[in-house]
């Protein structure tokens, strides 16, 4: 039984403008197991990354504010805790790696600096031990001429490389869970699948748990054990990643899995688009964010948002359709049909 | 067709007409000066500039029509009714009930001659802007969207009228124009070209890489549609403020030479030449003189730059709420 | 029948200025000899990483950018030669949609003369057949008629790129060119544009030349797929094999680093890592411009000399290319015949 590390139960997270709430992340529960990958999948709007933010506490306050909810890692409440306790939390025991390495990394300090400052911070460790680590940590991560390298500023190195770098400094003190946030977006596909083998490695070493936000339903299926697919702040479906993709329940799924062009498909199908726009987050009504763009939507759908629905082994969905209706719907999907087949 | 996930790409009318209404956008048409008033809204010290701005704009364009079109006079006293009576030792009289502001040493009506003054000042503030605008928007754009050569050229241009001091090079101007009323504006417009131009190409640079500027390309327009259809109207954001400085300084300027002697010439009153007319009388203790035309110009001013700030700091994207 | 767009030998190379004086210290060889045909009615992906040069041979195409060499034939006129009457006409039949939605618009500008403006430049129609011609525009884009009266800003990403679409099908164009036409949108959007641009090209007959760096997307909407790897194109091949029966060892990595939407494929598929970054086109290797990332390279030729692009015979179909020295064959069954060497 693996050891659980995080827990977020009912996490909201809403944002005050002058133009109005903007509800982010409203009654999001999620959790994580030491050595498995969660893949949070949606697109903008999603409330993905402000979720992971959250967790992190680094969600900028004001005009944001986690107004309920609990997250629970490894057994210790951190919505409870002040600015210093939670600066001691964050790079020791969780580590974050965001999508643009440009503008995460100081441009006026050498990349040596960079990680050697946590490693001081969190390890107490000198600056010459702590340089020594980091230049092991930058080797570890695939850098080629180590050494050399941690000597240089964020400028010299490659968009790949500025990724790796930002691997190594997140890893630099064993944290027990990785959030990487749209870690790949920004890469060339050829270097994408080197960043997703660096992190595969380096969750394999310490035996941590990977957060793993993203849009792209191919890096879900490449990296996690387990799924959650969000859309306008709220979980509309979770489970096992196998669960998820062949066995889908939830309408946003079936679209986002119906509007992907594959690689390996032989026959060319027509792809299946969701109609509408993304959801307009301070326009949100009351009941499912899908409402409006779901073609299968009833009455209810717009006033409530339905409970979650174990549909399958650890699987679950919200969603007001009934089952049955559920499956005689999918059944008729081409794209998802031919999938499955 | 068994699907019925999606309906939205059909290109036949009928298929569109179907359209969903979540596909109209739902936000409220916010126009694009909405955020900017929002933020200027705030800022206290502008608004009051912008209220004395309103004021000054009311009674000078009164004034211009009055005295310009219907050839009337507006102000309770005529300007410029020389009545030794009411100035018996030849000092004036101070502000009473029938003269709030008193008379000068001519027994001139002083409020009425800062009233009708406020004429000269918004003819020479607007116009005198106008004409540089209308150099600096032409040369500006033209000058950042070519570059090389010919922006190398029009940037040495606007240097040498950088360099010069300004008040020297107006002198200058002056005296090769003679003075007068009409030649003040000449110019101070011919002179401030450089500021505009040279704001607006900054601008230009960036807006020149944006892509509806390669569509335009890509149409067939030519460089001359593209410069000023496409190119001037997004780079105008920071000319607004330097219009509203402009004017204030206009306005200072002509002061300045008025009170030199070289602006306006008697018996027409501006601000400038009231200042220095009356400057004498202050040793004599006839305060009133002096004070309210160089309060009227101050106020004035102070409006312009106040509101040119409050805009500057509202149309910040970078500005932290 | 001659295609309506041949394209030989193209090069574009952008001069490096240094110092005060700003002398040419080197060149950016963006693209360095590329050449493709397109019949009409056909989609040409255009397909590469960052720095590949898809995007410049576009632009130069269009003649948006001088060419530094080479030829361009539209519909039989050498677009490189042409007058300025000749280019306006030209302009006519040749247009394109960008990538950024945020950008492509122009932001003071309502939607109706952003899509009049090409009639008004060509002086075509009166006011009054112009605006008509808008509405009817708007609706082949799938937006209403009281869309025209609005400003860009109040659109989302998907719609300003039927509105860029809608102004590129103004003047009746036979070649659209697709320049990440998708890229920035959200997936369940991206799959409506790539309908929508299906469709009109059934409707209208058009010719598109579509650059994209999503391997996914650009075989889906491909007839055929030109791989472009540092100026140079290394690969062109029908879409439906493009997948299974891949020669250049580029291709073979791209293809394998593309992750597909689907955990049990996922997890079976062979990887493969190409090691190092992508080299920069101002400083272009000797002889073939992958060997330095090459798994099957050789010192002898792939370091001396670039190979052509050509049929080599082992690959699907006569039109199939590759510039390799040692591309992979195979047999008519798609049995692997010859590999590394």
């Amino acid at each position: 039984m693996a050891e659980r590390l995080l827990d977020v139960k009912n996490l909201s997270t809403h944002f005050f403008t002058h133009a109005g709430v903007v509800r982010a992340v409203n009654g999001v529960s999620f959790s994580l197991d030491r050595g498995e990958t969660l893949g949070i999948v949606g697109e903008s709007g999603s409330g993905k990354t402000v979720a992971a933010l959250s967790v992190m506490h680094l969600v900028p306050d004001p005009p944001g504010k986690i107004v309920e909810g609990e997250i629970v890692l490894k057994g210790r409440d951190l919505v409870s805790l002040s600015d210093d306790e939670m600066r001691h939390v964050r790079g020791n025991d969780i580590a974050m790696i965001f999508q643009d390495p440009m503008t995460s990394l100081n441009p006026v300090f050498k990349i040596g600096d960079q990680i050697a400052e946590a490693i001081q911070l969190h390890q107490g460790k000198s600056k010459r031990e702590a340089w020594r680590m980091a230049a092991a940590l930058l080797a570890k991560v695939g850098i080629p001429d180590a050494e050399r390298r941690v000597n240089e500023y964020p400028f010299e190195y490659s968009g790949g490389m500025r990724q790796r770098a930002m691997i190594a400094m997140a890893i630099s003190c064993n944290p027990d869970i990785l959030i990487a946030d749209e870690p790949t977006t920004a890469l060339d596909v050829t270097i994408q699948a080197q960043i997703m083998d660096v992190i595969r490695e380096m969750q394999a070493q310490y035996d941590s748990g990977v957060i793993m936000i993203t849009h792209d339903l191919g890096v879900v299926a490449q990296m996690a054990d387990r799924v959650m697919v969000m859309y306008g702040g709220r979980t509309i479906e979770y489970g096992p990643v196998d669960e998820v993709y062949y066995n889908a329940h939830q309408p946003y799924t079936w679209g986002l899995l119906g509007s992907l062009p594959r690689l390996d498909e032989t026959d060319k199908q027509r792809l299946t688009p969701i109609k509408g726009q993304p959801p307009n987050l301070l326009l949100l009504a009351p009941g499912c964010p899908f409402a409006g763009r779901c073609p299968y939507e009833r009455e209810v759908c717009r006033d409530n948002f339905p409970a979650s629905e174990i549909v399958g082994p650890d699987h679950g969905v919200n969603c007001w359709i009934p089952l049955q209706e559920r499956l005689e719907i999918r059944a008729k999907l081409p794209r998802f049909t031919a999938r499955v087949a | 067709m068994s699907d019925t996930v999606s309906t939205s790409s059909a290109p036949t009318p009928q298929a569109a007409a179907s359209m969903p209404s979540s596909d109209v956008p739902q936000t409220k048409p916010l126009g694009l000066w909405a955020d900017t008033w929002r933020r200027l809204k705030r800022n206290k010290i502008a608004i009051v500039g912008l209220v004395i701005i309103s004021v000054f704009l009311v009674i000078g364009a009164a004034e211009i029509v009055a005295v310009d079109i219907v050839h009337a006079n507006l102000a309770p006293y005529d300007p410029n009714k020389v009545d030794y009576k009411l100035t018996p030792t030849g000092l004036g009289s101070p502000p009473s009930l029938s003269h709030p502001f008193g008379t000068d040493y001519l027994g001139r009506d002083i409020f009425s001659r800062t009233l009708v003054a406020t004429r000269i000042s918004l003819l020479i503030g607007v116009i005198a802007v106008a004409i540089a605008l209308t150099i600096g928007l032409a040369l500006g754009p033209v000058s950042g969207y070519y570059g090389g050569v010919i922006d190398s050229f029009i940037m040495r241009l606007a240097d040498i009228f950088f360099a010069y001091p300004y008040i020297l090079f107006v002198l200058l101007i002056m005296t090769v124009l003679g003075p007068g009323f009409r030649n003040v504006f000449i110019a101070i417009g011919i002179l401030s070209w450089a500021t505009y131009a040279r704001l607006v190409r900054g601008t230009v640079l960036s807006i020149k890489t944006m892509e509806y500027i390669e569509a335009a390309r890509a149409q067939g327009a030519s460089d001359l549609r593209i410069i000023f259809r496409h190119v001037l109207p997004n780079s105008m954001a920071p000319v607004y403020v330097a219009i509203a400085m402009g004017v204030g300084g206009a306005i200072v300027t002509e002061a300045a030479l008025s009170f030199l002697g070289i602006g306006i010439q008697p018996p027409n009153a501006s601000w400038g030449k009231m200042i220095a007319d009356y400057l004498s009388y202050m040793a004599a203790g006839r305060w009133w003189m002096e004070l309210f035309p160089s309060v009227a110009l101050v106020l004035t001013v102070f409006g312009f730059i106040s509101f040119g700030n409050g805009l500057r700091d509202a149309t910040d994207p970078k500005l932290k709420e | 029948m001659s295609p309506i767009l041949a394209v030989r030998d193209l090069k574009k190379h952008f001069p490096i200025k240094t110092g005060i004086l700003k002398r040419t210290t080197g060149k950016v060889y963006a693209v360095d000899g590329v050449s493709f045909d397109i019949d009409e009615g056909q989609t040409l992906g255009l397909v590469g990483e960052s720095g590949c040069g898809k995007s410049t041979t576009g632009r130069v195409v269009l003649r948006l950018l001088a060419a530094t060499d080479g030829l361009v034939k539209f519909d039989g006129v050498d677009v490189m030669k042409a007058s300025r009457a000749e280019m306006q006409r030209l302009r006519r039949d040749m247009q394109i949609v960008f990538q950024d939605p945020y950008a492509s618009l122009n932001p003071r500008m309502k939607v109706k003369n952003i899509i009049a403006e090409p009639l008004r430049i060509h002086k075509i129609g009166t006011e009054a057949e112009r605006q008509r011609r808008v509405h009817e525009l708007l609706e082949t884009v799938g937006l209403t008629s009281e869309h025209a009266e609005r400003y860009p800003h109040e659109f989302s990403g998907g719609q300003r790129q039927r509105i860029g679409l809608a102004r590129a099908l103004a003047l009746n164009p036979r070649l659209i060119i697709c320049d990440e036409p998708v890229s920035a949108l959200d997936v369940s959007i991206q799959a409506q544009m790539i309908n929508l641009l299906e469709d009109l090209q059934n409707e209208l007959k058009l010719t598109y030349l579509f650059i994209a760096h999503d391997l996914s997307v650009v075989k889906h909407i491909s007839d055929r797929v030109a791989v472009m790897y540092l100026g140079k194109i290394v690969e062109v091949a029908d879409s439906s094999i493009m997948y299974t029966r891949p020669q250049h060892p580029y291709t073979e990595a791209l293809l394998s680093a593309v992750p597909i939407p689907d955990p049990k494929t996922e997890r079976i598929r062979r990887r493969i890592i190409l090691e190092g970054d992508v080299p920069s086109p101002a400083n272009p290797p000797s002889g073939c411009v992958f060997h330095p990332r090459c798994p099957r390279m050789q010192p002898d030729p792939c370091t001396k000399v670039m190979p052509l692009l050509e049929s080599t015979g082992g690959g699907a179909s006569q039109n199939h290319v590759v510039a390799c020295h040692f591309p992979t064959r195979y047999a008519s069954d798609g049995k692997v015949t010859a590999d590394a060497p």
